[in-house]
Formats: C-alpha cells, sequence, structure tokens
C-alpha cells in the first residue's frame, strides 16, 4: 500500500504541475479558486505540525517533541535556515530523552 | 542580467537541495524505505507533500488519505504554472518536461526576471539544479536514517513537526492566515481522538475552504 501511496500521489501530484501550464489562466483564474488554493497549504502544514508534535496513535500527548516545536520556533524568530530548525528540533528532543 | 541570473539560481538550487538530507532521514525514520524514499523524490519532486505523505503514512494514517493530503498541498503547483507558463511558452515535450521542476523555488526565480529569456534560464536552472541536488542528498539522508537505528533516539519525530513548521512559517505574516492556521490546529487536534490517522489533517483542509468561502468579497 505505500508503494501505492508514493507512485499514485506522484503521478497525481506531477499532473496537477502539468495542468497548471497547459490549462488556458482563464479557466483556474478566480477569486475563490486562489484565495482557498493560497489558504490549503497554510492549513494543511498547520494541521500536520499539531498532529505530528502533540498526537501518539489517536491519543493526545505532550512529550519530547512539543520541546523540539518549541526550539523550532525560537530559531524561526531568529531567522535561521530551514535545515537548521529542522536539526534544532531533533536534537533538543533527543538530548531531553537521554536525560 | 544573464550571469547574476544564474548564479542566484544555483545558489537557491544549493541551498533547497540540501535540505532533502532531511527528507530522507525522516522518510526512513517514518517507516519508507530507501527506494520508496528516493522514488517520491524523482517523481512527485515538491518538498511539502512529500514531507505530508510520510508524515501521514509515519502517523498510522491510510495510503489513500497520505496520497490526498499530498495532492491538495500540490494544488499550489498548479497555480504557479497559470503564471510562469506563459512566461515559458513552451509546449509539447518541452512544456511536459518543464512542468516536472514547477516548484516553489523555480516559480520565484523566474517570475521576477526582465525578460522572458531570463524567466527560462531562472526557472531551468533553479528547477534543474534543486532537482539534482535534491534527489541525491534523499538518497544520503535515507541511507543515513537507516544507518543510525531507531528514530526516536535521534530526535527525528519531533525534526518532522520542526520541518513543517518551518514550511508554514514564511506564510504565517497576515492576521487572516494566522487565524487560519489556528483553527486549523483546533479542527485536527479535536478530530485526533474520534477519527482515523489522515483523516484530522484533511479535514483541516476544509478550514480553508471555508475561510475561501466567507472571506467572499472582503480581499
Amino acid at each position: 500500500m505505500t508503494w501505492a501511496a508514493v507512485v499514485g500521489a506522484g503521478v497525481g501530484c506531477y499532473l496537477l504541475k502539468l495542468a497548471g501550464v497547459s490549462v488556458p489562466p482563464s479557466v483556474l483564474e478566480r477569486p475563490l479558486v486562489r484565495r482557498v488554493a493560497g489558504l490549503i497549504p497554510v492549513a494543511l502544514l498547520s494541521a500536520l505540525v499539531a498532529v505530528q508534535v502533540f498526537s501518539s496513535g489517536q491519543r493526545l500527548v505532550l512529550d519530547e517533541r512539543a520541546a523540539g516545536l518549541a526550539a523550532a520556533v525560537l530559531l524561526l524568530v531568529l531567522r535561521a535556515p530551514f535545515l537548521v530548525v529542522v536539526v534544532g528540533a531533533a536534537l533538543v528532543a533527543a538530548l531531553l530523552r537521554l536525560a | 542580467m544573464t550571469r547574476s541570473t544564474v548564479r542566484d539560481s544555483l545558489g537557491v538550487g544549493v541551498a533547497t537541495g540540501l535540505y532533502g538530507a532531511s527528507f530522507g532521514a525522516i522518510s526512513v525514520g517514518a517507516g519508507l524505505s530507501v527506494p520508496q524514499t528516493c522514488v517520491l523524490s524523482l517523481l512527485m519532486f515538491t518538498g511539502a507533500s512529500q514531507f505530508a505523505l510520510v508524515g501521514v503514512l509515519g502517523g498510522g494514517g491510510s495510503a489513500l488519505s497520505a496520497a490526498a493530503t499530498a495532492m491538495l498541498l500540490g494544488t499550489r503547483n498548479t497555480l504557479y504554472g497559470l503564471r510562469v507558463g506563459p512566461l515559458l511558452s513552451w509546449r509539447g515535450v518541452r512544456r511536459a518536461g518543464a512542468a516536472h521542476l514547477l516548484i516553489d523555488e523555480s516559480t520565484a526565480m523566474s517570475v521576477n526576471r526582465d525578460s522572458p529569456e531570463d524567466a527560462r534560464l531562472g526557472f531551468l536552472v533553479t528547477g534543474g539544479s534543486v532537482f539534482v541536488l535534491w534527489n541525491l542528498f534523499t538518497l544520503l539522508g535515507a541511507v543515513g536514517g537507516n544507518a543510525i537505528g531507531d528514530p526516536r533516539t535521534y530526535g527525528l519525530d519531533a525534526a518532522v513537526g520542526g520541518a513543517f513548521l518551518a514550511l508554514v512559517w514564511p506564510q504565517l505574516t497576515t492576521t487572516a492566515n494566522r487565524v487560519v492556521a489556528l483553527l486549523a490546529v483546533a479542527v485536527a487536534l479535536g478530530l485526533v481522538p474520534v477519527t482515523a490517522a489522515g483523516v484530522p489533517v484533511l479535514a483541516a483542509g476544509g478550514v480553508a475552504l471555508l475561510a475561501g468561502l466567507l472571506s467572499r468579497g472582503t480581499s
């Protein structure tokens, strides 16, 4: 099933790109489409942050991942690059588990 | 102009390509194999969707909800295409090939150029260099991630949340976007205990639809 998701969504994402450069802009260039499409990444990525950090299966949990997220927030406020933010979050969680 | 276009594009390509290593490590940490991880970077080639797919699968979500989340995130590339398509003005095989390189970075490096030639150059050099390095570093990250054993020991599970936050962070500059983000978090966490894994994130996408409909005429 993992392969089905990998290949299916991979092909799907390519077709979404191809549609953008192929269809006449007038077909998709509508205010509502533009607004919703702009908000989708904001909503999905925010939800992914919450679910990845505060859930374990069907349970809501507060563990070392939350401290990792706090570190990520701090690093983003300090304008650290992507890789530093990701490694920083991992490092804080790993160190807390050692302690 | 042409030289600075190439230089800037390569700079973006190197910076972006490097964090393919974090994707590779996170993907195998989430339970995907090295080949699956590499095929994702080759075939899907759009970072946020890739992170989302492995995030949902790693959290126990079904293949269908993982694919749906990844594709919903991939819709923004369609909108990029609407802007980049006329700039490139290619047809047939060239357009089909260029479509694969249509991502945040190649769009950003082509729409702000002075001439169509520079726009094409910025698009191709940025998209091409990100593609080569993103795939190379995905492989290195996946092999490295596999070698280190339990991903939790190294906080790789916490790295996933950090990666998503870093991806959404630049968009949290307006009040409207911040409200949508908070509502999405509330909807997702509220649904975690009562729905199957993968569903909370998809349902949060409904917040975007609702907010778009309700803000009709206000923007």
